[in-house]
């Protein structure tokens, strides 16, 4: 029996088998099925294609997820007829975890926050940003709508077994440098594509470190160097955690690590202490300078301060210290999306939500929004936006000529008050 | 299967943002999608995909989202084979299950142009680029994709399962 890594040992665990090894194609147990308002319509039409002469019947309806996220409340006639189909299809075949108007959140902030996610579970979602979930520990990774379907009908679905690609965080961290900052470094220095189809294992003194927001916030980005996804070993942190959103003691799971000799794609080492606060210069996540480097002035016209990415508490917590008693430059509009209702309302009862809104900002629903250029907040011709969002493509936030800069939240509450990119000192 | 038709070549990291912007996901109608496709960058080019059945592109091709809309847009528009010095895994998967042929080749952009004449044959693994006079060959699908094209398509595949 060879040694496995995190990843191979939670598939195996899937298919029956005790071993897999890399490259196998496997047909594994999904635990949870997720869909959000974009991509569930495609997955009913292909749902029922799988039936065309029998009863359609989903494998589970207490491990589909769906959330009304992306273009919600509905944005316009289209998206309304499309959320109107859905909302039906949950109700007829009676999802249990349907949310959906004042329940809804970001889908990857929501299912962590509703104590949906689990440590060695196989968590599939018609979602790229499904492989946040890998931060407590989980294999979870995005597909299409058909591939979802398929999940939805058989309650399985087909991979090919990744090779891992290990990542090990040492060093000190410096000031204002969190999960956003270490994950953009990361994606700089392997590319976009270079963990295409392979796993990134995050490892190392600085993840031990790192409070589960700031985890979160790398594994979301793991497809951003196209990883199937981003793992790491659930430990103190990520049970205390658990206990805290379900209010139950959580089952420690030992055997789920890497095993000390498993065999890894490739090592790579990263000394933090070298990593300064980041921004992801337009048009690729890789694209990424140390702030403090930009050698002249970026005027803004727009922060977007939320998303799967940095639309935690914690993300709110650090914009809002740097916010406090000051204004947002009068050329800027500076949006805030807490990630879920829980968070919002934990921001209102705190006086986060105050302190934005003292400062000028605009408080909005917890929506995917701007992030991808559905609504609330669109870049027109030439207009440039700083984001603690995921992705700064061509159009990604609006008009195809205007520009999305990538940072952590603290960076992007000081560029709304500067009005131009900087970090504070 | 033999795929035969004329280039439109673009660069690497075309992500699911450019073949089918957010704006148009608010339908599922393969033919208002197909509208749509690869807007932003017909625009930078001034060129229409009227007339191409097949892309030729860098590594990383349909990178981003996991939007399936990208590739049936791509299909509704009248493409049936992308070949790509890489694609993003994602859309890879996408585009089997909806049965659009994907061929991954290194050096597809030094060895194809704009306007190239190629004939696609995915069974042998063969790319003839008759503008050129070329042949290249490259790596057939592993049996396990194949079984699925074969069937045309996963939703197929998996109904010839459930009957077993």
């Amino acid at each position: 029996m060879s040694a496995q890594t995190i990843t191979q040992k939670i598939i195996a665990a899937h298919c029956g088998k005790k071993y897999v090894y890399e490259g196998e194609y496997v047909f594994a147990k999904v635990d949870l099925a997720l869909s959000n308002d974009v991509t569930t319509p495609i997955t009913i039409q292909q749902f029922y294609k799988i039936f065309d002469n029998t009863t359609p019947k989903v494998f589970d309806k207490n491990k589909i997820v769906i959330v009304l996220d992306h273009f919600t409340p509905n944005k316009d006639i289209p998206s309304a007829q499309q959320n109107k189909i859905t909302r039906e299809f949950a109700k007829k075949f009676k999802i249990t975890h349907f949310y959906d108007g004042g329940c809804a959140g970001i889908e990857h902030a929501l299912l962590p926050e509703e104590g949906l996610i689990k440590p060695g579970d196989i968590v599939i979602g018609a979602d790229s940003h499904t492989c946040t979930y890998g931060a407590l520990g989980t294999f979870s990774t995005g597909v299409g709508s058909t591939d979802l379907s398929v999940v939805w009908a058989l309650g399985k679905i087909w991979l090919k077994v990744p090779q891992t690609i290990k990542i090990i965080y040492y060093g000190k961290r410096n000031k204002n440098v969190f999960g956003k900052d270490l994950i953009l470094a990361t994606i700089k220095k392997i590319g976009v594509e270079g963990a295409n189809y392979k796993t990134i294992e995050l490892t190392g003194e600085v993840i031990k470190n790192l409070s589960i927001a700031s985890r979160f916030t790398m594994t979301n980005m793991a497809i951003e160097c196209g990883a199937k996804n981003g793992i790491i070993e659930p430990d103190e942190i990520t049970y205390n955690y658990l206990k805290q959103v379900t209010g139950k003691k959580p089952k420690i799971l030992n055997w789920l690590k890497s095993d000390k000799d498993a065999k890894y794609y490739q090592e790579i080492e990263i000394d933090c202490s070298k990593i300064y606060p980041q921004v992801a210069l337009p048009y690729l996540p890789e694209n990424s300078v140390n702030v403090k480097d930009l050698d002249k002035k970026i005027y803004i016209d727009q922060v977007v301060i939320g998303s799967c990415t940095n639309g935690w508490y914690e993300d709110l917590y650090l914009a809002a210290k740097v916010l406090k008693g000051k204004k947002v430059n009068p050329n800027v509009r500076c949006l805030i999306f807490p990630a879920t209702p829980k968070i919002y309302l934990a921001a209102v009862k705190t006086g986060l939500i105050e302190t934005f809104l003292n400062a000028g900002c605009i408080v909005n629903p917890p929506t995917c929004g701007p992030c991808l250029g559905g609504h609330l907040g669109i870049l027109a011709e030439g207009e440039r936006a700083v984001a603690t969002t995921n992705r700064n493509f061509v159009g990604r936030m609006g008009h195809t000529k205007s520009e999305v800069y990538l940072t952590n939240p603290v960076v992007a509450a000081y560029s709304a008050i500067k009005g131009y990119i900087a970090s504070p000192e | 299967m033999n795929i035969k038709g004329k280039i439109f070549k673009l660069s690497d990291n075309v992500d699911t943002d450019v073949i089918i912007p957010a704006k148009y996901l608010n339908t599922s109608d393969p033919k208002v999608l197909a509208l749509h496709c690869l807007e932003p960058l017909l625009e930078q080019l001034g060129k229409k995909l009227e007339g191409y059945n097949i892309i030729v592109a860098g590594k990383n091709f349909g990178c981003g989202s996991s939007r399936e809309h990208a590739p049936v847009a791509i299909k509704y528009a009248g493409v049936n084979c992308i070949i790509a010095e890489s694609f993003a895994r994602i859309f890879f998967r996408n585009a089997i299950n909806i049965g659009l042929a994907v061929v991954e080749l290194p050096n597809a952009k030094k060895n194809f142009d704009f306007d190239d004449i190629v004939e696609v044959d995915l069974a042998k693994g063969v790319v003839k680029n008759l503008t050129k006079k070329q042949e290249i060959k490259f790596l057939p699908f592993p049996e396990f994709l194949q079984k699925i094209i074969l069937s045309g398509g996963l939703i197929n595949f998996v109904k010839e399962n459930i009957k077993e």
